[in-house]
């Protein structure tokens, strides 16, 4: 896409173009807030010393941010293969359900460092194997992915319903979840972590996982650019045709890159199910799946991006449940609005800025290139 | 037998209620997929309009000049917000280029988003809008005789409550299809949307505008956008109320796939989704004999599950329009 309209530096392409989108995302929805009145500078304000300004603040922004953490590099992963999996939502739910079946095994025989990871396993197994048949759909049958993935997200949604109001839920309560995990399955929360900064870390729910998210962005780094099978998946996700040609098999790269994929966005579950509520229950997503499209977008797809997308995404949903809560006129669902014009600008008006940027930058490459 | 007929009078007078919203919103999604425009943000087009509507007649309907037309002003507010949208998306995905999923995508989140907040902004009410009073919504028409009708067997309660009974939306809903089948397959317009969106060269080598084509396609997805939302908050209900769309733009994106991209047979995918929908409603909590209770997530779940299955080619095959997602460069 680039080549009509000229070659930018390094620092321009991947720094100051999605700079520039993120701000313009950001300067509308200031507008947003201006219109309905509310200054935006104070709106800021409120939402930055929700977010940052106390150790419960930050843990819980660090703690929405391991959920997106892994959505976004969900959504990334397939990406980079050409896919667009917009069925992380579904594969989070079913995924909880893996984390949950392994949860309530255990929780009462083993110590936490063995339910854990047998969770993260099951949350991965299950998070891939919702999105193996859509996988397998698009690369044996050409069935759209978009549309089986968006589908799968609505059945996800009517099984779990289902499994918790019919099966899971424990005999003699009304709400549909399940029983409350045992201690066993608790995951160790990240008290020292905030305490080495003097903070502290209050009833925030950050644990583990955001190690894990963290280990998780640095294999997916590996995994695209430093393996055999991430050089096939950007192959195929630059061109089909030239990785048909070179012998990339499209089946086997589309299915197995699904799999990942599917399987990191499950691996969030275990963040919410385990680190959090403490036992599976309707509609524990909520939406997570979804603020990985705008993560994935906002990290330009890579890692490092992604983790920085995360922690804003985490900024703007504790900061912004503060900034609801202080200003009555702004609800939660600013956050929603935001995410939206994030994917705008950051993903489908990707371009829009770049002619401009092309025509202050474009000559310096060059200049440099004679240099040289 | 007289029980039945009303029983099933009343699950089929339900069936067409539950599936208008979806008839026009997949006939707004045909639209823009015909000219090679996916559009997932069909759901997000819904939502706002009904918005738009609800606020719209909430606001004038106390005003004693516009007071009496507050039902048409929301549906003209509804018609507007959900062009502008598909303008929107347009420019994105027409003009710039974008990834046309995407920008359906942010269409749906911005929508979510700001219905929410500016429903909260101006009426303060969590989202909603005020309660509308039946002056200022879409109600129910009696069809002439109805009531005359109404004790005849069978074809009595049929008329009297299947066909009679609905509001206005609802019949111009079932227009909609063969008009929209007549545009398509009838006019010059129709021939070349069909065109961009399976051949967008050819269509720019015979000298016709493959943008302002597209860019009308969606125009006219917009409009039907409008009427689903419409329907939805000032038909249907009487007051917008927070995601009130709940998923509908999404079935009815998948009636379209199911309908193989054709108007008549998206009629008769709504109906069916829409049947499927009253009977999981209809079902809810009573026991089938024989088969026992019918988990209503499985009906639910239903018209998804069929959709995929069609898609992966089990029966029959839908082919998506050839040029459908990718931006139209020129040749230089």
């Amino acid at each position: 896409m680039s080549a009509p309209y000229g070659q930018l530096p390094r620092w321009v392409e991947f720094g100051l173009l999605p700079l520039v989108n993120v701000v313009v995302a950001f300067l509308v929805s200031g507008l947003v807030v201006l219109f309905i009145g509310v200054s935006p500078l104070e709106a800021v304000g409120y939402l930055i010393s929700g977010a940052l300004g106390s150790g419960e603040g930050l843990g819980f922004t660090l703690f929405y941010a391991t959920s997106f953490m892994f959505t976004g590099l969900a959504v990334a992963v397939a990406f980079h293969a050409g896919l667009f999996n917009i069925g992380g939502e579904g594969q989070v739910y079913v995924g909880g359900l893996g984390a949950a079946l392994a949860a309530l095994a255990l929780d009462r025989y083993a110590p936490w460092f063995v339910t854990v990871p047998a969770a993260c396993i099951g949350a991965f197994a299950f998070g891939a194997a919702w999105a193996f048949i859509p996988a397998w759909l698009q690369a044996k049958r050409g069935s759209h992915i978009v549309i089986t993935t968006i589908m799968f997200n609505f059945i996800a949604a009517a099984l779990m319903v289902y499994l918790l109001v019919n099966v899971m839920k424990q005999p003699g309560t009304m709400s549909p979840q399940t029983r409350l995990f045992d201690t066993g399955a608790a995951i160790p929360r990240l008290g020292w972590l905030m305490q080495l900064f003097g903070m502290k870390l209050g009833t925030a729910p950050l644990n583990l996982m955001f190690l894990v998210a963290l280990v998780a962005a640095l294999l997916v780094w590996v995994l695209i650019w430093r393996t055999r099978f991430g050089y096939e998946i950007r192959t195929m996700g630059t061109s089909r045709t030239a990785a048909t040609y070179a012998g990339i098999p499209y089946v086997r790269t589309v299915v197995i890159t699904m799999l990942i994929s599917g399987g990191l966005a499950g691996l969030m579950a275990v963040n919410v199910v385990l680190g959090d509520h403490g036992k599976l229950q309707i509609e524990f997503p909520s939406g997570a799946g979804f603020v990985g499209i705008a993560v994935a977008l906002m990290g330009r797809s890579h890692p490092a991006g992604i983790v920085i997308a995360a922690i804003l995404f985490g900024i703007l949903y504790q900061g912004g449940a503060e900034l609801a809560f202080w200003v009555p006129n702004i609800s939660r669902e600013m956050i929603i609005l935001i995410q939206g014009l994030v994917v705008l600008f950051a993903g489908a008006l990707e371009n829009m800025f770049r002619p401009a940027l092309v025509r202050l930058f474009a000559r310096r490459p060059q200049a440099a290139h004679k240099a040289a | 037998m007289e029980t039945t007929v009303t029983d099933l009078v009343l699950i089929l007078a339900s069936t067409v209620r539950l599936s208008v919203p979806l008839i026009f919103t997949a006939l707004a999604g045909l639209y823009a997929e015909r000219s090679g425009v996916f559009d997932i943000g069909l759901e997000g087009k819904m939502l706002f309009s009904a918005f738009a509507a609800a606020s719209m007649a909430a606001v004038v309907a106390q005003s004693p000049t516009f007071g009496p037309y507050a039902a048409w002003l929301g549906l003209a507010a509804a018609i507007a917000t959900s062009i502008l949208l598909s303008l929107l998306h347009g420019y994105a995905s027409i003009t710039q280029r974008g990834n046309q999923i995407i920008s359906g995508v942010a269409i749906n989140f911005i929508a979510s988003g700001l219905t929410i907040q500016l429903g909260n902004a101006w009426f303060g009410q969590g989202g909603r809008t005020p309660q509308l009073p039946n002056s200022a919504r879409f109600t129910e028409l009696t069809l002439p005789f109805a009531d005359a009708l109404r004790p005849v067997p069978i074809i009595g309660p049929i008329y009297a409550n299947l066909i009679s009974g609905h509001n206005i939306l609802v019949y111009i809903a079932f227009l909609a299809v063969p008009f929209t089948w007549w545009v398509l397959y009838r006019t010059r317009f129709g021939l070349r949307l069909r065109a961009v969106g399976e051949n967008p060269g050819a269509v720019d080598t015979a000298g016709i505008s493959v943008t302002w084509l597209r860019y009308r396609a969606l125009i006219c997805g917009g409009i039907l956008g409008g009427f689903a939302g419409t329907y939805l908050s000032i038909a249907q209900s009487a007051s917008f109320i927070r995601e009130m769309s709940a998923g509908k733009g999404f079935i009815a994106l998948a009636a379209l796939v199911f309908a193989k991209w054709r108007p008549v047979p998206v009629l008769f995918t709504c109906l069916l989704f829409g049947f499927l929908d009253a009977v999981a409603i209809r079902l809810q909590g009573t026991s089938i004999p024989g088969i026992g209770e019918v988990p209503v997530q499985f009906i639910q779940a239903l018209p998804y599950v069929l959709t995929v299955i069609l898609l992966a080619g089990f029966i029959g095959h839908a082919t998506p329009p050839k040029a459908g997602g990718v931006p139209y460069v020129k040749e230089r």
